[in-house]
């Protein structure tokens, strides 16, 4: 999809200058939300109440009492440093010298704050439960997106993520249900994610049609097939077939007792563990190994690879199969890793904000974590403050990351690239 | 063979010579059997026959008659495929009576109200398909005509149950509310894509989520919902604003047929007669020949999204002022996404769509019926349609299955695709 990106008339002038320009757009983004956030969160803030955040569980080792913090002058506090944050970004771009990421990470970590002091004044919230929740939330769109880049670096478009977390989803519980075992239900989800990832490779691979075709109608081909199967065969027999056991939370002896940390990241289920080695390992088998060179070869410039011998519509294939069983694995978050039964559509558009999450993270899997996390994250941060009852609407939540993706793809925060080869077949002349 | 089902997108190798045509020359009337068999038609005939053969497998598998059957299936295996037969062939049609004709209706009125329901649903169908179809001819993926269609039935229904107009104008101004909708949601798509190279896929699909919530944020305040009420509903489209009964009180059909008869013959008019049009067509089939030629592909990205926004935004207000009259969160349905599988089974042609847009009616209509009356469930219309389309995206398929002769036209394009 971003095939058509390299012919956009935004042709860079920077390497043609010899001095680079001053890039302006960081200082004034930074400038313009902090002022923002010290406004309303702020100097509008009601006084005279305090936020209280929980961070910490009965089974640390360490045990912190509820932090409390009086909400005003806490958000005023975060946007002068947000506003400093602000001042720096526009000295370094002054001297045209490069910004480096930790200042927006730091930035935006701030600026949450400053907005949870704001919208949780008077009332109470665990953070350990927010990040937790986030990371949960996370996983389908990680595993979605790794899925996603492991077809996009071969060269094939894949729209049909969304239609892999539904039938891996429906395979987990299916197969969990019949033999009583998650591990079984965990190994069904690829496998049922294969099979609209088969389809993709068979008609964008072998075939020639459109990819994003393709992804579109097997979206719909999914959601049909599931749709049906889930009224005609699981419905009447729900308690022999949709009625999976559910994913245990397995604490990691020693690591879950860290305070903050220990429970957010080491007592979860299988699925989490699963994404951490996922993303190390596709990382080390794209960047580092033979194999991955060859693959984003054949997405770079499929035509080179073919030329020094490598099988380009093989090695279409192969990485379109890994990377639906990969998206399918996701799915199985949706019923054995969350609530259990499947139901109809429950993936409810989660496919296409793993494909953000995707092009937010640059095709890599760390960056599809990272953007996975965030997505996650305000996914979660909405439903905390729907119970919550604060003065957010929780439908501009919801819509956050669609917009964000939208922000990113638009090149207002650095350009967005993915494989040059992306979305073209590839014709052995 | 991407190219032919979405009529004249770009592609990289489409400039490279094509091969010599090795076959033998074929007297005329050979030649033209073969077409008619294995050409665009054919294919495009054969192509829904299999499907709708894969989906009478899923129905047959699925029916608990059948399953029964085949627990003795080598005692008696013809009760097995009876079994499996009148389960499929009692769903199809039911599904046909549901879509077109009820032969078991006891007055004409009753026996041809699946007809004008379905052209009722396909209305708006239409309408949208028009416009992904504008997009897929000017090489730009419209994925957003779901957004576009929310946007367009929200601007267009506020403007039918907030004002007080006298008749003609308030539908006139409630259907071009819609239109505007439309066409500014497509539009931002279109000005990211010409001004930042931001791909329209990834962008358009995204509204399509804002455009969600945004109307479901709109439902929770005063002005979108009724009087003293929490409903998410919206207070009913006035009788000013509504678009008009065809054929009276025992039908649906609205004048919204009309629109969408007059839509086909504009775009059209729009793609093969006007001047707009050619560059439409020729920036969308080569980009570099058209910026030589003069062309501005930034402006004309930008109004090929106008055009193609402002056709599903009107479909959005077709919707809400004919057939729903409130507005609720769910107003789109899968309109969106069905438009675009129906401008896809169309091949972008204005002919082409306003019939595969009555197909994917009837099915729609008739998979309603088809449920209540047999316990099949509607799902089985989607896979149906995604078959559909996958198979008319791929000829040389279709053609295996059947053990069709490759047309030598194929030969050409495939080799050229």
């Amino acid at each position: 999809m971003t095939a058509l990106d390299t012919q956009a008339p935004a042709a860079t002038p920077e390497r043609t200058e010899p001095l680079t320009r001053r890039s302006w757009k960081a200082p004034i983004a930074f400038g313009v939300l902090g002022l923002a956030a010290l406004v309303l969160f702020g100097f509008l803030g009601k006084s005279g109440e305090d936020t209280t955040f929980v961070i910490s569980t009965d089974n640390d080792w360490v045990q912190i009492g509820p932090v409390a913090v009086p909400s005003k002058a806490t958000a005023i506090l975060l946007g002068v440093l947000m506003l400093l944050l602000a001042a720096y970004a526009a000295w370094r771009a002054w001297d045209r010298k490069p910004l480096g990421r930790w200042v927006g990470a730091v930035f935006g970590v701030l600026w949450v704050l400053s907005f949870l002091c704001w919208a949780v004044a008077g009332k109470s919230m665990s953070l350990v439960g927010l990040l937790q929740g986030s990371l949960i939330l996370a996983v389908p769109l990680a595993f979605g997106a790794m899925g996603g880049l492991l077809n996009e670096r071969a060269g094939v478009v894949n729209i049909a993520i969304e239609g892999q977390l539904l039938t891996g989803a429906f395979g987990a519980a299916v197969v969990a249900s019949v033999t009583h075992s998650v591990y079984a239900g965990l190994i069904a989800a690829p496998v049922a994610g294969l099979v609209i990832g088969s389809l993709l490779a068979l008609f964008t691979v072998k075939y020639k049609v459109n990819q994003i075709i393709v992804g579109v109608v097997l979206n719909v081909f999914a959601v049909g097939l599931t749709s049906f199967l889930f009224s005609s065969v699981l419905k009447p027999n729900a308690a022999t077939l949709n009625s999976p056991p559910r994913m245990p939370v397995i604490d990691i002896p020693v690591l879950s007792g860290i305070p903050i940390i220990g429970p957010v990241l080491f007592r979860q289920t299988l699925l989490v563990y699963l994404l951490y080695v996922a993303v190390v390992v596709i990382t080390i088998a794209l960047f580092r190994t033979r194999w991955g060179l060859r693959v984003r070869a054949v997405g770079e410039h499929p035509l080179a690879a073919d030329t020094v011998g490598i099988d380009v519509q093989a090695t279409r294939w192969r990485n379109v199969l890994l990377g639906s069983m990969v998206a399918g694995l996701g799915g199985a978050f949706f019923t054995i890793g969350s609530v259990g039964a499947f139901s109809q559509e429950m993936t409810a558009g989660k496919g296409y904000i793993a494909l953000a999450a995707m092009i937010l993270g640059r095709w890599t899997p760390v960056g599809a974590l990272a953007a996975a996390l965030l997505f996650g994250f305000s996914d979660k941060l909405q439903q905390v403050l729907g119970v919550l009852q604060t003065p957010v609407p929780n439908q501009f939540m919801l819509m956050l990351p669609y917009l964000v993706t939208i922000v990113a793809v638009a090149g207002l925060v650095g350009r967005v690239r993915g494989p040059a080869a992306a979305g073209e077949p590839y014709v052995k002349e | 063979m991407s190219d032919e089902i979405v009529g004249e997108k770009a592609s990289p190798t489409s400039g490279m010579p094509e091969p010599e045509k090795t076959k033998a020359p074929e007297d005329r009337g050979e030649r033209a059997l073969r077409e008619i068999v294995s050409g665009d038609i054919g294919v495009s005939v054969l192509a829904f026959v299999l499907a709708l053969l894969i989906g009478g497998l899923l129905i047959a598998f699925t029916n608990p008659d059948v399953t029964a059957a085949a627990h003795y299936f080598f005692a008696k295996p013809m009760d097995t495929i009876t079994a499996a037969w009148n389960a499929v062939w009692d769903a199809y049609a039911a599904m046909f009576r549901g879509a077109v004709y009820n032969g078991q209706a006891d007055t004409f009125q009753k026996a041809i109200r699946p007809l004008t329901e379905t052209m009722t649903v396909a209305t708006p169908l239409i309408i949208a398909a028009l416009g992904v179809a504008v997009g897929f001819r000017a090489g730009l993926f419209n994925i957003g005509a779901q957004g576009q269609i929310i946007l367009g039935a929200t601007v267009g229904g506020y403007i039918g149950f907030t004002y007080s107009l006298p008749a003609g104008v308030h539908l006139l101004l409630a259907l071009l509310g819609g239109v505007l909708g439309g066409a500014i949601w497509a539009g931002i798509a279109g000005v990211l894509k010409a001004r930042t190279g931001a791909h329209e896929v990834i962008v358009t699909i995204m509204l399509n989520y804002v455009a969600l919530y945004l109307l479901a944020y709109l439902l929770t305040t005063d002005k979108f919902t009724r009087a003293g009420s929490n409903q998410p509903t919206s207070p009913g489209v006035k009788e000013t604003a509504q678009l008009p009964l065809l054929l009276g009180d025992w039908s649906r059909l609205h004048a919204g047929f009309i629109v969408a008869i007059l839509a086909s013959i504009f775009v059209w008019w729009l793609m093969t007669r006007s001047v707009l049009g050619f560059r439409f067509r020729a920036v969308g089939s080569n980009p570099h020949a058209s910026r030589t030629a003069g062309i501005g592909i930034p402006t004309t990205i930008v109004l090929v999204m106008l055009v193609s926004g402002a056709l599903a935004g009107l479909a959005g207000g077709v919707h809400i002022l004919g057939t729903e009259h409130q507005l609720t969160g769910g107003i789109a349905g899968s309109l969106g996404f069905d438009a675009i599988t129906v401008a896809l089974l169309g091949r972008s042609r204005p002919l082409g769509i306003f019939f595969a847009g009555l197909l994917y009616g009837g099915l729609n209509v008739g998979g309603r019926v088809m449920e209540a009356a047999t316990g099949t469930p509607i799902d089985i219309v989607l896979v149906i349609q995604a078959l559909v389309v996958l198979f008319i995206a791929a000829p040389p398929l279709v053609r295996a299955i059947f053990r069709l002769p490759t047309p030598r036209t194929a030969v050409a394009k495939g080799a050229a695709a």
